[in-house]
């Protein structure tokens, strides 16, 4: 049996998704979805949006072009009669959109992968901040974002900051064990990256910063970490992103990010052992 | 070989049952009745969910929350999730299209059992009313529609377990009604009629009642044992007594994740059926199709940790769950395409019922490809529990299932009452419904890339104009519900009588009278080996009718 | 193309209108309802086995379970299935008492299961709510008690139709007899994995 399809020429086809491809990565790279970035996982994460971003508008424009073609072009016209063409499936058609979306598909999960390894989210997990503890390494972390650029930066130059959240309904609390610092709002310096174990007093809530691109549970029982890096100084929301009771959209808080010198000015002011340097 | 129909010698007790619209009323055993039972109760339920859903969207009109206090809206929350999926899609999509159509489908002249059927179909009333009433009672469940332990011991517990009770009743109700149609389509066939001749909406009813059947029950079990938290006080869920609240997490999306797919796949299973009836085309890729099902079935039942990325599940966890939720979209996508291909080429009648179908096909891939987006661990980490997930599961489930649930009805009305719908009611009802929806849940998108979580009563004031549009486009949602409503209503009464089969369709329910009698058919069941035959040539040869009856609608 | 066609030449049809009571797609839906009901127990040991390996005990507070008196209620429920099964073969050979004495035997050895299972709760030092691990134990081995339960009510219910005159359980009806019977060997085949995961893991 021939193929019956009016088939439009092949060359104009392959115009079209080609011209496709181009307006998707137009529109990829020049609508902006997201808030700023101000961590050094935000950028990585842009870059995962954007590509997820045009790999979408080239699908989603391809497949309602399409259909939208077939309602105006095949319509029935007042007076026709009769039925369409008799074809039940079309063998190398139906294995190339297998094909295709398996390829797209693979090709993201690999980058997906590589962009989470990235973040640091494949890193074993650990928390080395309470030096007054004794039992560190005995403690079984469930899952986070992983210690990534904490790990690479170990030298004393670059120790990452350690801080204890507690989430509570409906308030997060931040204790910086050096120092013995108690406050409400999270003060981080720009380039240093921050290690915090986090734990929760009652229900499940979760540490959102929009502008960092994270977000972990904290979860009653099970202890959990996020590490980041902070880069542009500012005042960030933090947000409680697990439903927590009837307050659970009042519970939000302050990230500030600040210039080192100016977080040293705050945290020694408010430092409890003066002799402590974070 | 030897599948037995019903004996015709039994006769069915048209003489207890009441007559006339009555029977609609009364415990009757008729898979006719007990369909159109399940579409209207589950509209009614419609209707309260949307009610809600609008309370909702005027709550949120406002960055602060004035409209309602803050535990009434987490109540009202969680009874909008819950009704909208427990209590119109499941009900709906499977119930009410499947018991009509699947024994049409097998040439059956009932389901495989109908008094379990009839159980199964009066569990559900009650349950709603249950449900809904603990608002007024005690206050319902305000922990959502996920029910997340610890928060769920610690809300207060009456309004709590009414709800554990009332999904539990649902949740069985929806057990039978797999069990049935398992058995139904697997045993009650008739004889010369082959597995691969069935019309598509048998397999995804075959492969939704799979899931409903292996899932189903964990999600019975979790919640008895989240009931035991509440009233005994054990700790499988309370991590002041050592329970583990992530443990809670898995059993629950290890059924609410296939539980998507029971919303879903009788929705692509409709579609199938109403596509090629007005393209005059026969189904594009039969086979493929099955098999697509069949690898979403199996492929659901292995995705559902990627609900809980940020819940601190290990790497290697996340990893698997994020590849094998990708390739879900790779089945899907098959069904997709094939139904492009099924327009293609074919004499599509631009009315209602196929306006919906397509506006199915357009939300829904939209809604596929933020899907296939969350599953990616580091993008989920930024906007899980955010506006973004809410938009994304709104284009599956209502610009999916809802459109294909509307569309439908514009397709079988005609079956159900003997009378067209108004077809330009119908096109004002589409264009009023797209439009709205689009504008109500397009922007959550952003919203959810730029900060809002979900289930909050007050937001940031920054996000106050484009939640206003998102209010104003639910508003327009529930006002298309009038036209289709006046339409349903009008023409029950003074509707143009259809005929038996005012499009033509090649498809068994189509073969008998409109409303069908009784037993369905007058005679014996006709054998339709071929349900999508359009556009064969008017004299077909020898050839093709031997080849028709042996492989059926396979690809040539 | 289409093919409608009345129904013609099946002799088919004919032979099966003959056995009125679709026992066949009975049973079928039976089993699926019990693949269903494994999946709640499915769960369940997940759910345990989870526990076992995420939450460890402090080691001063493990119980050693004794191992006794499951064994004997493996032993018990295992003898039940094989007396069960006799029922079923006396009945299809038409031999209805000897039917009706096997059935009560294994009613009789699904309320032995019972009362041991009674004294083994009460014999255990820890109660329902004491930790995560003896709720887990009372909600699982309780759950699975109560399918006994309804199983030896099954069982009676079938014997007493097999005795009374005019009951409904006979040779030419087999189907409430057999629906038991799956049941039960069923309700063993849990109580096995039940047995290995919590008494010998
Ligand atoms: C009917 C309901 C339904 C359906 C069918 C789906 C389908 C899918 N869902 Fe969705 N989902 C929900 C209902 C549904 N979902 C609900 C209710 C929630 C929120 C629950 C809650 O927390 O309250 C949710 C949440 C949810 C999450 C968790 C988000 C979070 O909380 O952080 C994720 C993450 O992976 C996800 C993924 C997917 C994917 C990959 C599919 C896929 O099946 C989609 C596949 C389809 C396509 C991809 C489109 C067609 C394909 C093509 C055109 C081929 C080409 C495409 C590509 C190559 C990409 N969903
Ligand atoms: C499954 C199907 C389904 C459907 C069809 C809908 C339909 C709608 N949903 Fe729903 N929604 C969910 C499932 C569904 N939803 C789930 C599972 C959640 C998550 C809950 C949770 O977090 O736990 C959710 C959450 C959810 C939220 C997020 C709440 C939050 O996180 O704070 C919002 C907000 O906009 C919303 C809006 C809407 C709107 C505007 C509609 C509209 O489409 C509704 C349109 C219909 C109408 C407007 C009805 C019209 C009729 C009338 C108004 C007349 C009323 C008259 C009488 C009663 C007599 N939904
Ligand atoms: Cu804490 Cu929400
Ligand atoms: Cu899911």
């Amino acid at each position: 049996m021939r193929f019956p399809l009016p088939n439009p020429s092949a060359i104009f086809t392959l115009l079209l998704c080609i011209g496709l491809a181009i307006a998707g990565i137009w529109v990829g790279d020049n609508v902006n979805l997201l808030p700023i970035d101000a961590s050094t996982n935000a950028p990585v994460y842009d870059e995962l949006f954007r590509v997820l971003f045009i790999i979408g508008i080239i699908l989603f424009v391809g497949i309602v072009g399409l259909v939208v073609y077939s309602l105006v072009r095949f319509r029935r016209r007042p007076g026709e009669l009769g039925d369409g063409i008799f074809i039940e499936g079309n063998l190398p058609l139906e294995i190339l959109w297998t094909a295709v979306p398996a390829i797209v598909v693979l090709f993201v999960g690999i980058y997906s992968y590589d962009i989470y390894d990235r973040m640091g989210g494949m890193q074993p997990l650990q928390f080395n901040g309470h030096d007054h503890h004794l039992m560190v390494s005995e403690e079984r972390i469930f899952g986070g974002i992983g210690t990534g650029a904490v790990e690479a930066s170990m030298d004393q130059l670059n120790a990452p900051l350690p801080i204890e959240v507690t989430a509570m309904q409906f308030a997060f609390l931040f204790h910086y064990p050096k120092g013995d610092i108690l406050s409400g709002e999270l003060h981080v310096p720009t380039g240093q990256p921050v290690m915090m174990r986090m734990e929760s007093k009652d229900v499940i809530h979760a540490f959102w910063v929009p502008e960092f691109r994270l977000k972990q549970d904290i979860i009653p029982g099970q202890p959990t970490i996020l590490n980041f890096t902070p880069t542009k100084p500012g005042r960030y929301p933090i947000i409680c992103a697990e439903l927590c009771g009837p307050y659970h959209g009042g519970m939000r808080s302050t990230v500030v990010v600040e210039d080192p010198d100016q977080f040293q000015e705050w945290f020694g002011k408010n430092a409890k052992e003066t002799s402590l340097e974070a | 070989m030897t599948i037995s129909i019903p004996p015709t010698s039994k006769q069915p007790q048209e003489s207890i049952q009441p007559r006339g619209w009555l029977r609609y009323f009364s415990f009757s055993l008729d898979h006719k009745v007990i369909g159109l039972q399940y579409l209207v109760c589950g509209f009614i339920f419609y209707l309260v969910g949307g009610a809600l859903a609008g309370a909702i969207r005027i709550e949120l009109a406002s960055p602060i929350s004035d409209f309602m206090p803050r535990d009434v809206y987490n109540q009202v929350l969680t009874l909008h999730g819950t009704i909208m999926i427990f209590l119109w899609i499941v009900p709906v999509v499977n119930g009410a299209f499947g018991n009509y159509l699947i024994p049409f489908y097998v040439g059956a002249r009932d389901m495989a059992f109908p008094r379990l059927n009839a159980v199964a179909f009066w569990l559900i009333p009650p349950a709603g009313l249950m449900l809904i009433s603990s608002y007024f009672i005690t206050g319902s469940a305000q922990s959502g529609w996920t029910a997340y332990p610890p928060l769920s011991i610690s809300t207060p517990a009456a309004g709590q377990i009414i709800w554990i009770l009332s999904v539990l009743l649902l949740g069985g109700s929806s057990i039978f009604g797999g069990i049935n149609f398992i058995a139904t389509i697997l045993k009650l066939r008739r004889p010369g009629l082959l597995l691969m001749q069935l019309p598509m909406y048998c397999w995804a009813m075959l492969g939704t009642s799979i899931l409903v059947v292996l899932s189903t029950p964990v999600l019975a079990g979790t919640l008895i044992l989240l009931s035991f938290d509440i009233v005994a006080h054990t700790g499988f869920f309370n991590p002041v007594l050592g329970g583990n609240v992530i443990v809670y997490q898995h059993l629950f999306w290890f059924y609410s994740h296939p539980a998507v797919y029971i919303m879903v796949l009788p929705a692509f299973g409709l579609v199938s059926e109403i596509l090629p009836v007005h393209c005059r085309k026969p189904l594009f890729g039969y086979v493929t199709m099955v098999y697509s099902i069949m690898a979403i079935v199996g492929l659901g039942l292995v995705v559902w940790a990627h609900h809980m990325f940020t819940s601190g599940t290990p790497p290697w966890m996340r990893l698997f769950f994020t590849i094998a939720t990708s390739f879900i979209a790779v089945p899907t996508g098959i069904k997709f395409f094939n139904w492009v291909a099924t327009l293609w080429g074919g004499r599509i009648s631009l009315n209602s019922a196929v306006l919906f179908s397509c506006g199915f096909i357009v939300n829904f891939v939209l809604g596929g490809i933020t899907g296939v987006a969350l599953a990616q661990v580091p993008f989920d980490v930024h906007v899980h529990d955010t506006y973004f997930v809410v938009a994304h599961f709104h284009y599956i489930v209502y610009g999916g299932s809802v459109f294909v649930i509307f569309s439908s009805v514009y397709h079988w009305y005609p079956k159900f009452t003997g009378r067209m719908l108004n077809e330009n009611l119908g096109r004002f009802h589409f264009f009023l419904t797209f439009v709205g929806f689009n504008l109500c849940f397009a922007p959550q998108h952003w919203l959810g890339l730029n900060g809002m979580p979900r289930r909050v009563a007050e937001y940031d004031p920054q996000f106050t104009f484009v939640n206003q549009l998102s209010s104003v486009g639910a508003l327009l949602m529930a006002l298309s519900t009038l036209p289709f409503l006046f339409n349903i209503i009008n023409s029950i009464l003074r509707g143009k009588v259809s005929g038996d089969n005012p499009w033509n369709a090649l498809t068994p329910e189509w073969l008998t009278s409109s409303p069908p009698p009784v037993e369905n058919w007058l005679g014996d069941p006709p054998l339709v080996t071929e349900p999508y035959g359009y556009g064969i040539t008017k004299e077909p040869n020898v050839e093709d009718l031997t080849e028709g009856d042996n492989t059926g609608a396979s690809t040539k | 193309m289409t093919t409608i066609s009345p129904i013609t030449e099946n002799q088919e049809i004919e032979e099966s209108s003959e056995h009125l009571d679709h026992h066949d797609y009975r049973l079928f839906g039976l089993g699926a309802f019990l693949i269903a009901d494994g999946m709640t127990f499915a769960g369940f040991f997940a759910a345990y086995l989870t526990f076992k390996a995420v939450n460890p005990l402090l080691p001063d507070s493990i119980y050693e379970l004794e191992l006794a008196l499951p064994t004997l209620n493996t032993i018990l429920l295992l003898v039940s299935s094989a007396t069960f099964h006799r029922a079923g073969k006396a009945l299809k050979s038409d031999q209805a008492r000897l039917c009706q004495r096997w059935l009560l035997v294994t009613a009789l050895l699904g309320l032995a299961f019972l009362a041991s299972q009674m004294i083994e709760y009460f014999s255990l030092p820890f109660g329902l709510t004491d930790n995560l691990y003896a709720s887990t134990f009372y909600a699982v081995t309780g759950f699975h008690g109560l399918h006994v339960t309804l199983g030896t009510f099954m069982i009676f219910i079938v014997w007493w139709q097999t005795r009374i005159p005019g009951g409904r359980v006979k040779k030419e009806n087999m189907f409430p007899l057999e629906a038991a019977e799956l049941y039960w060997h069923f309700v063993d085949g849990i109580w096995v994995i039940l047995f290995i995961i919590f008494y010998l893991l």
